[in-house]
Parts: structure tokens; C-alpha cells; sequence
């Protein structure tokens, strides 16, 4: 499926990071995935969270950036080789992978893959029409 | 391409030589004769007006500042008795105590001349009908354009400032096909019209814009947004107000008409005059003026002057658009670096219409200058890829490098993060001990 990303700039401080998911857990705003990429100055924060809109307004007001990006997710089996068959088939249909992360599930022995390509609706087609299982609403966040 | 004064403006440089020197000798007499502090000063040094046999003499004269004006507030520095003053004009000024200056019947005519020279060397004519968005009262700019306009003939639509919607709806009402403001209102003007999608129905051809630093980017965009050529026009109250120097056709810089101002480049910190092409402090002597004459007056304004002849035929000397104040200028590793140079960077690496927050930050570490730019962070600059974010940190640094001719270290860092006092944020920060 398709689901919504927050990325966050994160200025290379101490303290930033934790300042905004403290603010984020004061919320009630529940974290299914955490990513960061960072450099020697900067990060970009990516999350999956149960609402990306509040998430966004609470971040925005304390004077965080926010980006809120459409992405992919895919469920793999939690086993050798699950994330290399994803990846293979994106790399057989001409499909570059941005950046990707994966996080456990409720699902029992499954994870759920977040990957950000172009087109992510188009590549959410070729995944499905290639068996991979589509997760629901529910394997990604907690209610 | 019309000329205003096509003799005056033509002169050729020998001739224009010849012109100033009779005019100095005269404006350095009345002036010691009349005004207290600057007879003072030349008898400190020993000079009487007499000692000006050439103009290259001027350079033993003392020079004026800004300070005076408000050491002698309000009319100590008058070299004509109030009965022949027609006009005050006075600014506030950041730092306290105004400042104060007058205009005799022949001053009003000089300063008129002057910035209706400018608007002739742009094509305006007495077809045009002039929008005047400048503050009229006190603040030179508004009766300074106004008495310019009424010169050439032109129509004045008098409106002075504020109200951005009632000014667009009279230029469009009255057909204004010239817009005269400063160039950040020009700006809001050009944002407002394209808002209100009423740009196709503006008749203006061309602006003449101000009383405050801009960029070639914020000349662009004014251009662009309302649809006109841009010109800059400059002048300090001190001197006259608008219209020392204003811009011809070619946009190569500002003409100072040097029949009535004489300009000279020197160091800041020694005051010796530079040779021709240099960038220094910008120093004026008025050579006609009576109710106010300014001699050697320091401007604080870094720039350089160009004596090649323009394409437009004018033999008035040319000067470049200040980089910056005396006062706000830093010496990084030796090389000259202003804040604005740092914003006009910024301006055109952002793809932005605001120029983001940033600080400059200098220290001295092992003997060396560090340099550093801090960025505010913003939506627009910002991209979900680590590597999108280091590009626009390449960009800036390379343009800086390219503009500035030294490295600097660029970070990107929160909004809002850059301190603020009273609402402006503190642009540059130097951490060494040099004094
Ligand atoms: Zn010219």
C-alpha cells in the first residue's frame, strides 16, 4: 500500500532528536517505524506514525520542518532472502529504490518493508501483480 | 535617447574639469565664509579657500560626517540665512537625534534638474503619468521624484505611501506608466498584483526605485512581477536626496551628474584617495549648493567608480551599485566581505522569493580566519533526501566562493534558530579580538 511519510529536518544537535520525539510521544502520536539519515550537519528523520497530519501541525508549531511524502510499504517474510526478492524485482522492472527501511509487524514471522521510489503508486501495482502481499491499515499502525 | 540637459550631460571630461574647478572654488569659499565648523576645520590645517588652485587640492581639505549634523542639529551647518530657505527636509536616522537640511530656490531647481535628468535618460516624457509611492513629508524621496516629474511635464499621481490595494487600483484607474517607490515595496506591489491577477491591467513601462540597498535578484524579480524595466536611482539627503546619481538605458550603473556633485573613492580607514577603478568609501562635495553645501562628506557607501565613457553618450561618471556601509563591511582573510553579497547568494540559490535567515560567523583560530554561513532551514528548502538538502549546500557554498572569492562553511540549521533582537535577526557575529 501507499502510506504517508513524515520527514523531518533535524539539525545536527544534541538534544534535537529526542526533543522531537518527546514532543511527539506528549501527543499521543504513536511511532510504527523510525529512520534516520544523516551527515556530519544534518539528518532527515523519517517516520511512520498513526497520524501524520496532528504529527505534522504539533512539529510545525515548535518551529520543526516537516515533509509529508507518499511511500511505499510491502510485507516480506521476516526471513533470509525476504527484503533481496523485493529488491529484485523493483531492479528487474527498472525500478530504483531512493532510500528503504523495514520494521517488524504484528503479522507473525512478516515485516513490513518502506521504500521511496518514483511513482509509488505505479510500483505498488507491479509489487501486487508480482504476489507480493499488500498490508493493511491495521499491520501498519497501532489503534 | 533623450537628454534632459544634452550640453551639461555631454560635456566632454576635459570640459566637465574645467566646470567643476569654478564651481568647487566658489562652493569652498561660501561655504568657509558661512558655515562655522567647516572654517574651523580648514583653519586647523592651515587652508584658506584660496589654496584651491586644482582639483586634486581638494584632497588637503577636511572631510564632514554624518555625525555633524547632529552635533550642529538643527541649523549650524547652514551656509544661507532662513529667509532664503524655501524647504527642510530631515530623517530620523536609527540612532537617535535626526538630522536637518535646507533648500534655497537654486537648490530646489538643482535637485529638480538632477533627478528629472534620470527620468529623461529612461524615456520618461510629458506623455507619462508618474505613480509617486515614495513618503512625501520629511523623507526626501516623494517631493524629490515629484519635483522631477513636474519638470519634464509629466502627470504626478501623488499618492505617498501605504495602501497597497488602493495603490494598485489607482494605477490601474489613472493609467500610471511609471511606478516610483522603494524597491521592497516594489516588491510587495509586484507579489499583490499577480495575487489579485490584475497585472495585464497595469500600463506601466518602467519604475525608478530607492532610498534603500537592493539586489540585481530583487531587480529581476520587481521586472518580472510587474511586467517593466527597473531602475535604480541614488541620493542621501545629506547631499540632496534622490537623484545624485540615477541609471540611464544601459543599466551600467549609476551617472552622479558632476556638474553639481564632485566624487571621490578613498580608503576608509586612512582617507587617502584611491586611484581610478577602486572600491572604497564613497565621499562627496556638492559644488553647487547654497542653503546646504556639503564638503568631503564621508557616505559610509563602499563603491567603485567608472570613468569609461557609457553607450548612452552621457560623459558623467558611473558608479556601481554600493556592495555595502563602511560601517558593515568585514575583512575576511584579507578580502572584503559584505552582508549583502551574502544575501544575494542566498536570494539565488534558495528558488525562494525570500532570502532565508542566515549569520556570519568569524573567528580566528591558529592565525586564521574561519568563516562560517548559518542557513535557517525552510520548507522550501528543504527535500526528503539527504542528498537533495547537500546539494543546496554545495550550491551555496560553491556561489559563495565564486562571488566572495574566499570559503566559507555553510550549515543548515532550525528556522528560527538565528537569535533576534528587536525582530531583526543578528546578521553577523565576529569573534576576534582585533581591536
Ligand atoms: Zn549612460
Amino acid at each position: 500500500m501507499i502510506t504517508k511519510q513524515l520527514s523531518v529536518f533535524v539539525e545536527n544537535k544534541k538534544g534535537r532528536l529526542s526533543a522531537i520525539l518527546n514532543l511527539l510521544a506528549e501527543n499521543d502520536v504513536d511511532l510504527s517505524a523510525l529512520s534516520l539519515a544523516d551527515t556530519t550537519e544534518f539528518g532527515v528523520l523519517r517516520l511512520i506514525v498513526n497520524k501524520p497530519e496532528l504529527a505534522k501541525k504539533i512539529l510545525n508549531e515548535s518551529g520543526v520542518i516537516v515533509k509529508i511524502t507518499d511511500v511505499l510499504a510491502v510485507v516480506l517474510d521476516d526471513a533470509p532472502g525476504g527484503a533481496a526478492k523485493i529488491i529484485d524485482t523493483l531492479y528487474k522492472n527498472d525500478v530504483s529504490i531512493e532510500y528503504m527501511y523495514a520494521f517488524d509487524t504484528k503479522l507473525t514471522g512478516k515485516a513490513i518493508m518502506v521504500a521511496k521510489t518514483e511513482n509509488v503508486k505505479a510500483v505498488n501495482d507491479l509489487l501486487i501483480q508480482n504476489g507480493f502481499e499488500d498490508p493493511s491499515a491495521e499491520d501498519i499502525f497501532k489503534f | 535617447m533623450a537628454f534632459l540637459n544634452e550640453r551639461m550631460e555631454t560635456l566632454s571630461r576635459a570640459e566637465l574639469k574645467k566646470v567643476q574647478l569654478e564651481r568647487l572654488q566658489k562652493e569652498i569659499k561660501r561655504t568657509y565664509d558661512n558655515v562655522e565648523c567647516f572654517r574651523n576645520r580648514m583653519d586647523e590645517k592651515g587652508l584658506k579657500p584660496e589654496d584651491i588652485k586644482s582639483l586634486e587640492d581638494l584632497q588637503k581639505v577636511p572631510f564632514s560626517y554624518k555625525k555633524d549634523l547632529r552635533d550642529y542639529y538643527p541649523f549650524g551647518l547652514f551656509a544661507q540665512p532662513l529667509k532664503n530657505v524655501l524647504r527642510f527636509h530631515a530623517s530620523s536616522g536609527t540612532t537617535g537625534k535626526r538630522i536637518v537640511v535646507g533648500y534655497t530656490k537654486n537648490d530646489l531647481e538643482t535637485w529638480a534638474e538632477c533627478a528629472a535628468r534620470m527620468l529623461s535618460a529612461i524615456g520618461v516624457t510629458d506623455e507619462d503619468i508618474i505613480h509617486v509611492a515614495y513618503g512625501y513629508g520629511l523623507f526626501t524621496g516623494g517631493f524629490g521624484i515629484h519635483g522631477a516629474a513636474e519638470k519634464i511635464g509629466a502627470a504626478v499621481i501623488p499618492i505617498s505611501s501605504g495602501n497597497t490595494k488602493l495603490q494598485i487600483q489607482t494605477m490601474i484607474d489613472f493609467g500610471a506608466t511609471v511606478l516610483c517607490c522603494t524597491p521592497s515595496y516594489a516588491m510587495h506591489l509586484g507579489e499583490e498584483v499577480n495575487r489579485m491577477g490584475v497585472k495585464d491591467q497595469l500600463k506601466l513601462k518602467c519604475g525608478v526605485f530607492g532610498a534603500e540597498p537592493w539586489t540585481e535578484s530583487m531587480r529581476e524579480e520587481i521586472e518580472k512581477s510587474l511586467g517593466i524595466k527597473a531602475y535604480d536611482i541614488y541620493g542621501l539627503t545629506e547631499v540632496i536626496g534622490p537623484g545624485v546619481a540615477c541609471e540611464c538605458e544601459e543599466k551600467a550603473g549609476m551617472h552622479i551628474w558632476e556638474d553639481h556633485f564632485l566624487a571621490e573613492i578613498i580608503d576608509p580607514d586612512t582617507g587617502e584617495v584611491l586611484p581610478e577603478g577602486s572600491t572604497g568609501e564613497l565621499v562627496f562635495t556638492s559644488l553647487t549648493k547654497e542653503a546646504f553645501p556639503v564638503i568631503r562628506y564621508r557616505t559610509r557607501d563602499i563603491c567603485r567608480l567608472e570613468y569609461e565613457p557609457c553607450k548612452c553618450g552621457r560623459t558623467h561618471l558611473r558608479m556601481c551599485k554600493p556592495q555595502g556601509r563602511s560601517d558593515d563591511m568585514l575583512i575576511i582573510r584579507g578580502v572584503n566581505v559584505f552582508p549583502s553579497q551574502i544575501e544575494e547568494v542566498l536570494l539565488k540559490t534558495s528558488g525562494g522569493d525570500l532570502t532565508p535567515n542566515y549569520q556570519i560567523v568569524v573567528d580566528r583560530k591558529n592565525n586564521t580566519d574561519t568563516f562560517d554561513v548559518n542557513v535557517e532551514m525552510s520548507e522550501e528548502l528543504f527535500a526528503d533526501e539527504v542528498r537533495s538538502i547537500e546539494d543546496i549546500e554545495k550550491r551555496i557554498t560553491a556561489e559563495l566562493r565564486s562571488t566572495l572569492g574566499i570559503g566559507a562553511k555553510v550549515h543548515l540549521v532550525n528556522p528560527k534558530s538565528i537569535e533576534r533582537s528587536e525582530g531583526k535577526a543578528k546578521r553577523v557575529i565576529d569573534k576576534r579580538n582585533l581591536h
